[in-house]
Order: C-alpha cells, then sequence, then structure tokens
C-alpha cells in the first residue's frame, strides 16, 4: 500500500508512485518528447482548446446522456443505476474523445500519417475516422487472430480508407500489434504519429490520454448532481488498458464519498489463468514503455491474456490504475466472461440497450456491488429515497460490433454455423438456460 | 557518473582497444541465447569468438522484441516457443567465456532483467564471466537502479544513440555508458541493408564530440564493406541478423565462415592484415 495525501486529480506524470515512465528505445524518446511539448503547450492554447470543444460538441455528439436505468437494477430495491452513454458517441465507444485529441496535436506538430494499434477494432475505426476528418494517411495494426474475429470491423476502417495490417508476430493480438505499431513508428517518425489508444505506454501517453477522456467524469459529475442532487456512492468502469476508466474515473478522484470500481477482464476464471486480470494477479514489470501490473511468467515474458471481449484483452494496465490500486482509491476486480455475459443479456432485455461487452464487465461489476450492499442490509425495499445508493456506470460502448460473438454465445445461430477455434470455447462456456 | 566510469575497470573497452591497437575496427556479432538449441547457441558464439568477433552480444530471448526486425524476431520466437528458460543464459554466457577470448555481454529488453532483480541478474551475469549488458529499451532516465548494480558488480552498460537523439540526450547517454556507445545507424528495427545509412556517420561523430572514447555503430551492416566504411569512423561494427541468417541457414559452422569474411573488412587500410 502507498501513502497518499492530497489531490488525485491532474498527476502530471511521468510517474504514478513507482510506476508509468519511459521505457522505450532511444530512437523514440525525441518523438516523446515533440507529443510532450506540443500537448503541453495546446491545452494552454485556447483555440486548440475551443476546436476540440467544436468537434467533440458538433461531430462526437457530446455530452453524451446520463440515462437512469430501473429495469435494470429492480433486482436490488434501493439502489439506482445510471450510464453514462459513450456507446451513443460517433464510431459507437468512448475511443473517438482521444482520437480527435491526438489527431489534432499530429496535425499541430505537422504530421501527415496516423497510425494506430487496435484489438476489437473500436480505437482503429476512430483513428480510421480521424484520419479521414482531417485528411490523413491510415495504418492501423490489428493482429491476425482480432482481424479475422472482427472482419467487418476490417472492413468498415478500410471503407474509411485506411490500410489495415494484420499482425502475424508473436501470439498475434493487440500487444503484438503494438509492437508492430513501436517498430513502423521507429522508422516513420518524422511524418508519423502513433496514436495510442488506452492510458498505458510511456510518457506522455498515460497522462495525455486521460486529459482527452476526463470529459467523461466531468459531464458525469454534473449530470449525475443535476438528476438526484447527489454524489454517486461508486463509479464502475471496464479495465484493460483502462482508458475509459481514467476518464470516468478523473471527475472524481477527489470525491472521497465516490468508491471507484475498476472491472477487469476475469475471462474463464482466475484459477485458470485464462482472464486478462493484470491488477488482481498482482505482477509489476515493464511492457510497452511503462512500468505497471502484467501478465508475465516467472522469467519476465509476457503471458498471453484471454477475454470474451477483444478490447480487454491486454496484458498489462496503465500505470495511473496500477499507482490508484496501491494507494486504494480505486479498487479493481475481476469479472468471469460468464458474469459479464448475463450482465450484457440483462441490459439487453430490462432496457433496449445493447451494450460492448467489454463495458459488460462494468454492468456487472455495478450488478455485484448492489446484491453487496443488499446483502449487508445497507438498502432495501424500504429505503427512503434519500439514503438509496447511487451507482454510475461507464457504458464505454455499444455492442453492434459484438452481435456476432454474443449470438454464438448464446446459441442463437443456426447449427451449421456454429463457430471453429477459439469462438467454440465461447460456445461450451454458455450457462445453461441462457437463450430462456 | 564520470567518477563511476572511472573506477570500474571495462573489459570490453580493453577489447576494443586492442582491436585499435591492432590496426582493426572493433568486430561485435550478436547470436540469440538457446539458438537453435542451448548447445548450438554455445557452438554458434565460440565460432564467432574464434574466428575475429571482439566483443560476443548474447541476445536474450524476450515476448515483446520491438526493437528487432522478422529475421531476429523469428529466432527469438522459436526459442521461446521450445520452452526456453531465462537460467540458461548464465550457462551460455559461462560457457561462452571458457572457450573463446572475445568479451561476453549480454543484450536484453529490460523487463527480463527487472523480473529476476537487478542485482540478481548483475551478480550472477558476473560470476558467470559476463562484462556486460547493452539494454535496447532502457534509457538512462530510468536506469538508476542498473547504475548501481553494475557499479557493484563491475559490468559494462551500454546504452544506445540514434539518429533522432538531441545533443543534450548524447551527452546523457554517453555519460551514462561504460565499455562503448551504441550508436543505432538508421531510424528501424534490426535488419540486414544493402548499405549503410549516411546517418551513422553523423551519429558516431556526435557522439565522440560529446565525449564518447569508443562508438560502435549497429542496424543494418551485414557485409564486410560496410565495416571497411564504418571502420573510417567508427571503433567497432556490429553485426546481427546476418549472423543470426547465416545461424538458420548453415549451423555454427556458417557463423565461423561468416565471421572471418567479416573480419576482413575489420583490418584498417595500412595495418598488417
Amino acid at each position: 500500500m502507498i501513502e497518499h495525501t492530497g489531490s488525485y486529480q491532474n498527476q502530471p506524470g511521468p510517474y504514478f508512485g513507482p510506476y508509468g515512465g519511459r521505457w522505450m528505445p532511444e530512437s523514440l524518446i525525441a518523438a516523446l518528447e515533440e507529443v510532450e511539448r506540443t500537448f503541453t503547450e495546446a491545452r494552454e492554447d485556447p483555440e486548440f482548446i475551443a476546436r476540440l470543444q467544436d468537434l467533440f460538441t458538433n461531430y462526437v455528439n457530446r455530452p453524451s446522456l446520463l440515462t437512469e436505468v430501473p429495469r435494470f437494477a429492480a433486482d436490488t430495491p434501493g439502489v439506482r443505476v445510471f450510464l453514462k452513454r459513450e456507446d451513443l458517441n460517433h464510431t459507437g465507444s468512448h475511443k473517438i474523445n482521444n482520437v480527435i485529441g491526438q489527431a489534432l496535436l499530429a496535425q499541430r506538430m505537422g504530421k501527415t500519417r496516423l497510425i494506430a494499434e487496435t484489438g476489437a477494432g473500436q480505437h482503429g475505426v476512430a483513428t480510421a475516422t480521424a484520419a479521414a476528418l482531417f485528411g490523413m494517411e491510415c495504418t492501423v495494426y490489428m493482429g491476425e487472430v482480432d482481424t479475422q474475429r472482427q472482419a467487418l470491423n476490417v472492413a468498415r476502417m478500410e471503407m474509411l480508407g485506411a490500410e489495415v495490417v494484420a499482425v502475424t508476430t508473436g501470439a498475434r493480438t493487440l500487444k503484438d500489434a503494438i509492437n508492430d505499431a513501436l517498430r513502423d513508428w521507429v522508422a516513420s517518425v518524422d511524418t508519423t504519429h502513433y496514436l495510442l489508444g488506452t492510458v498505458t505506454g510511456p510518457a506522455p501517453f498515460p497522462a495525455m490520454v486521460r486529459y482527452f477522456h476526463s470529459v467523461i467524469g466531468e459531464e458525469a459529475r454534473e449530470q449525475v448532481l443535476a438528476q438526484t442532487g447527489r454524489l454517486p456512492d461508486a463509479v464502475c468502469a471496464c479495465v484493460g488498458g483502462g482508458s475509459n476508466a481514467m476518464g470516468i474515473f478523473h471527475g472524481f478522484l477527489d470525491d472521497p464519498g465516490v468508491e471507484l470500481y475498476g472491472l477487469e477482464a476475469g475471462g474463464e476464471g482466475m484459477d485458470t489463468g485464462r482472464h486478462a486480470a493484470s491488477i488482481n494477479l498482482g505482477r509489476t514489470g515493464v511492457l510497452h514503455g511503462a512500468r505497471t501490473y502484467l501478465m508475465q511468467d516467472e522469467d519476465g515474458q509476457t503471458v498471453d491474456s484471454h477475454s470474451i471481449s477483444a478490447g480487454l484483452d491486454y496484458p498489462a494496465v496503465g500505470p495511473e490504475h496500477a499507482w490508484l490500486h496501491d494507494t486504494g482509491r480505486a479498487t479493481y476486480e475481476p469479472v468471469t466472461d460468464t458474469e459479464c455475459m448475463d450482465a450484457f443479456q440483462r441490459l439487453c432485455r430490462t432496457e433496449g440497450i445493447v451494450p460492448a461487452i467489454e463495458s459488460s464487465h462494468a454492468l456487472a461489476g455495478a450488478l455485484r456491488l448492489a446484491r453487496r450492499w443488499t446483502d449487508e442490509g445497507l438498502v432495501g425495499p424500504d429505503t427512503p429515497e434519500d439514503e438509496q445508493k447511487i451507482i454510475v456506470v461507464n457504458l464505454s460502448g455499444r455492442g453492434d460490433k459484438d452481435v456476432a460473438t454474443a449470438a454464438k454465445y448464446f446459441g442463437m445461430l443456426p447449427d451449421a454455423e456454429t463457430p471453429a477455434g477459439g469462438d467454440a470455447e465461447a460456445v461450451a462456456a454458455r450457462p445453461e438456460g441462457a437463450q430462456s | 557518473m564520470s567518477e563511476t566510469v572511472n573506477t570500474v575497470h571495462s573489459r570490453t573497452a580493453d577489447a576494443i582497444e586492442a582491436a585499435r591497437a591492432a590496426g582493426r575496427t572493433a568486430l561485435i556479432g550478436y547470436l540469440p541465447a538457446g539458438y537453435p538449441t542451448v548447445q548450438d547457441s554455445i557452438e554458434a558464439a565460440v565460432a564467432l569468438g574464434n574466428n575475429g568477433a571482439d566483443v560476443i552480444e548474447i541476445g536474450i530471448p524476450y515476448s515483446d522484441p520491438v526493437m528487432d526486425g522478422p529475421v531476429i524476431q523469428a529466432a527469438t520466437s522459436q526459442v521461446l516457443a521450445d520452452g526456453f528458460r531465462i537460467d540458461s543464459v548464465f550457462d551460455i554466457v559461462k560457457a561462452v567465456s571458457a572457450r573463446t577470448d572475445a568479451v561476453v555481454l549480454v543484450m536484453t529488453y529490460w523487463n527480463i532483467v527487472d523480473r529476476m532483480g537487478v542485482h540478481t541478474f548483475a551478480r550472477r551475469l558476473s560470476e558467470a564471466g559476463g562484462a556486460g549488458i547493452i539494454t535496447p529499451d532502457l534509457v538512462p532516465e530510468e536506469a538508476g537502479d542498473w547504475f548501481e548494480a553494475s557499479d557493484r558488480y563491475g559490468l559494462d552498460r551500454v546504452f544506445l544513440t540514434a539518429p533522432s537523439s538531441t545533443d543534450e540526450r548524447i551527452k546523457l547517454v554517453v555519460g551514462s555508458s561504460r565499455g562503448f556507445v551504441y550508436g543505432v545507424s538508421v531510424m528501424g528495427v534490426t535488419g540486414a541493408r544493402t548499405e549503410v545509412s549516411s546517418a551513422a556517420e553523423q551519429v558516431v561523430a556526435r557522439a565522440h564530440a560529446a565525449g564518447a572514447p569508443r562508438v560502435a555503430v549497429g542496424l543494418g551492416i551485414s557485409r564486410p564493406e560496410h565495416i571497411r566504411e564504418i571502420g573510417r569512423y567508427a571503433d567497432g561494427a556490429i553485426v546481427g541478423t546476418a549472423l543470426v541468417s547465416a545461424l538458420r541457414d548453415g549451423g555454427p559452422a556458417a557463423v565461423g565462415t561468416l565471421t572471418a569474411e567479416l573480419a576482413t573488412g575489420a583490418v584498417r587500410d595500412g595495418a598488417d592484415a
């Protein structure tokens, strides 16, 4: 446990306690310094801020709604659940906030090409979108495994004019896509900005990506105050690299009465080793430029992560989350694929909202918390309104991209289309009565 | 930092200076530990040392080698898939040190060292006869523990400088390194290239100007004529991918043959061969 007194907000990096830093090849240090300089100047430049806000309002569709979901929360009377609707942003997730911000910085630096890594495809789609909007070239690195799992998102990026490179090195997933993007950047840094998609990586990325997503927490705080007259008791967000969670947490970091929950991908269960819950595994090291918690073996080799959601399938986590964990300011819990898909289906059926599978981990975390409060006798049917508990969940993305995965999981596809390979495991893991 | 540079005797510096005294550009060769097997990686490194290399880099296979191109990636991925364990690195270093006069360094991505603990790693490397570590993804700002451990165990610290490095950073890298400074010749990853980058000479000149007594050039060097060209301005030439390709295609004997050929390029104009 690390002692921390004073404000948690606006941590500048490069270090967050013992985490973060810049563990990178020397060849890239000059570029990172340039990005940092440009970002530091831009955030103080009223013109830049005005441009960003204009795009947020008139292109991204901000502010996103805060929607109460009473039917979703009906099993735990006395608990009110609100969703921060990042799923309603242009391109369907929170990812666009950071992409618009960094693309503006790239333009400011005179770069003409954007490169990005993507897992599920959401960050790749958002980057391809910004490249089209700003007239830049775009190359997206995507693990070969993910290009097969998310073939429609590959087509979507190509429609937007991006080149998608299927990464065939290493485990062929998100971490390997980051490796190949870094290899590209080393050779192309004069013309190219690496638009990293989450709060990991070398400084200044963790603090910079958080900055562009902090609008989520600022809006949510204002909206929940306006709708309920008080702050929430808890905020839940899913954590892969952790960008949507940092975005919403940031607004509440200095409200000590608001509990912060980061839900990691527990995959098939912590005891199976097939998960992506880096913090809960508890081993620190350095990967992709930052000291943080990461999934590694005894020798320090990165271990493959597993999650039903490609977007959380990353074997490390942003360094600021590692620090928030160690300070005790935020709590990180694993959610299994099964719990996640139960919550996914519940939101579909009770509220008419199809969430991203990533975000469904946060929904499951909220349900678990509500049950815990109920079991502890803190809330119940007779709880007076002003003593009811309030949870805000960051609904970081919509589930359109996940329809095929979910349909397979719930056995909704005709037998002939029963998937092969990795997806067969999802079918095998289908809970009894899931179709009811 | 200059104080510690002076208090630890650098075996790598000795090897490079001995080459210079003999009229040669120091030849530095890279091979991955455990490729294609632990035993053959020892034989290959011995062949490297006994056919003209002054310094041998034993690369530790790592799951996320962001500075490596396809040839080295393919080799190290295979080693990892075959179940390679870090412990055998020290066995390899020990065996190679015993069988050649070349100085043996380890080249490793930092998480491998971090996981074992930098002091334990340094102690074991020193006990095995290794002379130091080349750290492709560690910059001096993050190397506090490594400074301490390398001084304690008398190991060399080889940091990298790149064409993109600012003067300020070159000064930092030069002041932090012991043994030699690794000049990255191109903005890119490892891999054989047909010509030596025009940026290489500038990289070396800037490091020398910042006070580096020894600068070796790496990335893209695969032929004797590359080494001859580099020898006009640099103190050493580093070959990696070409040796790994030779090992892949022809085994340890091919490494010996290629090294002998590369060594002809290391003889400086006017020196007795």
